[in-house]
């Protein structure tokens, strides 16, 4: 198992990106879940279920696609990651932590007074968040701020931004939709975290989406489909994105809400409620 | 007295801003020719971004770019600038406390003829609400000019209010804005008048008739009302003991409430208030919907009699 802080940091570059396989990012993967069954167990409170269908997602981005550098977070040239779906900040922290933005053991301060990881991403307390986030549909137009902001500077870094699907609810995900599309940011990705369920139910019987990937199209977006637990799939798709010229991409990555732990996985319950001492005992054991 | 559009100044100063930096850039939501942020759009196209009828995004958009190092200036009606977009600025703008600088024409009542729908009377009280803002009203045109200059230069987000109408030059050319220092039109010892924006000029008109009846009044421009100057506030509640706030606003939220609540505090004398009160206006020319709504020269001078007769009755007992 990788271990970052293992890593002597002059030996970090700022182009952080590591060559791992994909059974290593798999076993990266489950200890990010770790991370958030045990920091939101230990919080009391917080939304694991989002957090654990992002983790593939954001596992690929962070230790394999991202040129970042944790020592450095305001690196100019860093390629940015945003998350709109901002109650998954879990599994944004875990991922900053175990890349060396801050130290794993804060993890478990998750949620608590004093500590600098809010209960939604907040980019005046973290360090390596690049975006405040918690009321949903705002992400993807900061996003575009940023990508036009690369595009004015003539800077190559890309910007990635996770949207859930549930906020695709917002109007304002569809003002951005037509921006980006309308300014032609072939430097940014959107990542669907497509797992179907929002806080109240599954979203096709709250307020249906589909036809989802054909919306994307018509907005003028380049479309990409995968399976967002399927290494190959993700790391292809970043791919494929980068090659795109002339208009924005969107993953639309099917999910499952509470990936990795049994009950949790399609359980409308884990949307905003942390496991008990019990249940995340048992979903750990799962996770090993 | 003569007249100058401040959205005018505006759209100049932008040009000038944008020779001077070329961080600066601008958004505007499909009303360029109105707010004049066209001027600047037509110099400098590739830092101009017309984000339609989308002011949501467009805050967003401003905070992406403010986040990557640029001076972002985001222009619009005040009525779209504010109640449109409030949960974006609150998140996107005053949470990280991000550079951008929201500059809002057709503020007020004065926008006067597309109604009700079209005036900005609560922008005041929502911007003020917004922790980290700086909120401005110029009171002509050479001010307006000289707090966008200091916007572009100050970190964090600004608020500043300009008006559709031309409205009266007060200030000789070479005035220098001072953020958040209120300047002093005229001294008086009897009242003191504090206002904001287009009613400043009626202010001093109020003054000049005042005078001729004997009363002595002073004339305060409150042109920042965020960061609000309590010195001056509070000096002249001491020294004039009664307190009159014009401005082209509801009653709640204003600088109405923002200097009541330092006079509560430091220095209680009697105070009286000229806005809307609470109720929304309609279609008209300017300076009629001024007259029907309480906010002329008359009006602020009825006030400050109102507010003097009770001070001396509180004098006598």
């Amino acid at each position: 198992m990788l271990n970052h802080s293992e890593v002597p940091p002059e030996s970090i570059s700022h182009d952080n990106r590591f060559d791992l396989s994909t059974t290593e990012l798999k076993e990266i993967a489950k200890k990010l879940r770790r991370h958030v069954i045990t920091m939101t167990a230990t919080a009391g409170s917080g939304h694991p279920g989002g957090s654990l269908s992002a983790a593939d997602i954001i596992t690929a981005l962070y230790f394999k696609v991202l040129r970042h550098s944790p020592q450095n977070p305001q690196w100019p040239d860093r390629d940015r990651f945003i998350l709109s779906k901002g109650h998954a900040a879990p599994i944004l922290y875990a991922a900053l932590a175990e890349t060396g933005y801050f130290p794993v053991a804060e993890l478990e301060t998750l949620r608590k007074l004093n500590s600098h990881l809010q209960g939604h991403a907040d980019r005046k307390f973290t360090r390596g968040v690049e975006m405040s986030s918690g009321s949903l549909g705002m992400g993807l137009s900061f996003a575009i701020g940023v990508a036009l902001a690369a595009r004015l500077d003539s800077k190559a870094y890309r910007t990635y931004v996770l949207l859930s699907d549930g906020e695709c609810e917002e109007g304002q995900t569809w003002e951005a939709a037509l921006s980006a599309a309308q300014f032609k940011l072939d430097n940014l990705t959107a990542i669907v975290d497509y797992n179907g369920i929002q806080l109240s139910g599954w979203i096709r019987d709250i307020m249906n989406l589909e036809p989802f990937t054909e919306k994307w199209q018509a907005f003028g977006w380049h479309t990409i489909d995968i399976d967002g637990h399927d290494f190959d799939q993700i790391l292809s798709a970043y791919q494929e994105a980068e090659k795109i010229k002339g208009k924005p991409i969107v993953i639309v990555a099917h999910t499952i809400k509470g990936k990795g732990v049994s009950f949790m996985e399609n359980n409308v319950a884990f949307h905003g409620k942390a496991p008990t001492r019990e249940e995340a005992e048992r979903a750990l054991k799962e996770l090993k | 007295m003569a007249e100058a559009s401040t959205r005018e100044t505006y759209g100049k100063t932008l040009v000038e801003l944008g020779r001077q930096n070329k961080d600066i850039v601008v958004l505007d939501a499909d009303l360029s020719p109105s707010t004049m942020t066209s001027f600047f759009a037509r110099e400098f196209p590739d830092r101009f971004f017309d984000c339609g009828l989308e002011e949501q995004n467009m805050v967003g958009i401003a905070a992406g770019l403010a986040a990557s190092g640029k001076i972002v200036f985001v222009s619009s009606f005040a009525i779209f600038a504010s109640c449109r977009c409030f949960d974006q600025l609150r998140l996107c703008l005053s949470q990280p406390e991000l550079n951008v600088k929201i500059v809002a024409t057709h503020g007020g009542i004065t926008v006067g003829e597309d109604g009700a729908s079209h005036q900005a009377i609560e922008d005041l009280a929502l911007y003020c609400a917004l922790p980290g803002f700086t909120v401005i009203v110029p009171a002509d045109a050479i001010e307006a000019a000289e707090s966008i200059r200091v916007a572009a230069s100050d970190y964090g987000p600004f608020y500043i209010r300009l008006s559709r109408p031309k409205t009266p030059i007060i200030y000789p050319e070479g005035y220098h804005f001072i953020l958040g220092k209120a300047v002093t039109m005229r001294q008086g010892q009897d009242a003191t008048i504090i206002a904001t924006g287009i009613m400043v000029a009626k202010a001093l008109e109020a003054a000049d008739v005042l005078a001729r009846q004997g009363i002595d009044c002073r004339v305060i421009n409150m042109h920042t009302l965020k960061p609000l100057d309590e010195a001056v506030v509070v000096k002249a509640a001491s020294e004039t003991g009664a307190i009159v706030v014009a401005e082209e606003h509801l009653a709640q939220g204003g600088l109405g409430s923002r200097v009541a609540q330092a006079v509560a505090r430091e220095k209680p004398v009697s105070m009286e208030f000229v806005n809307l009160g609470d109720r929304y206006a309609v279609s008209g020319r300017a300076e009629e919907l001024l007259q029907r709504y309480g906010l002329t020269a008359r009006d602020i001078e009825e006030s400050v009699k109102s507010v003097v007769k009770r001070k001396q009755h509180l004098q006598a007992r």
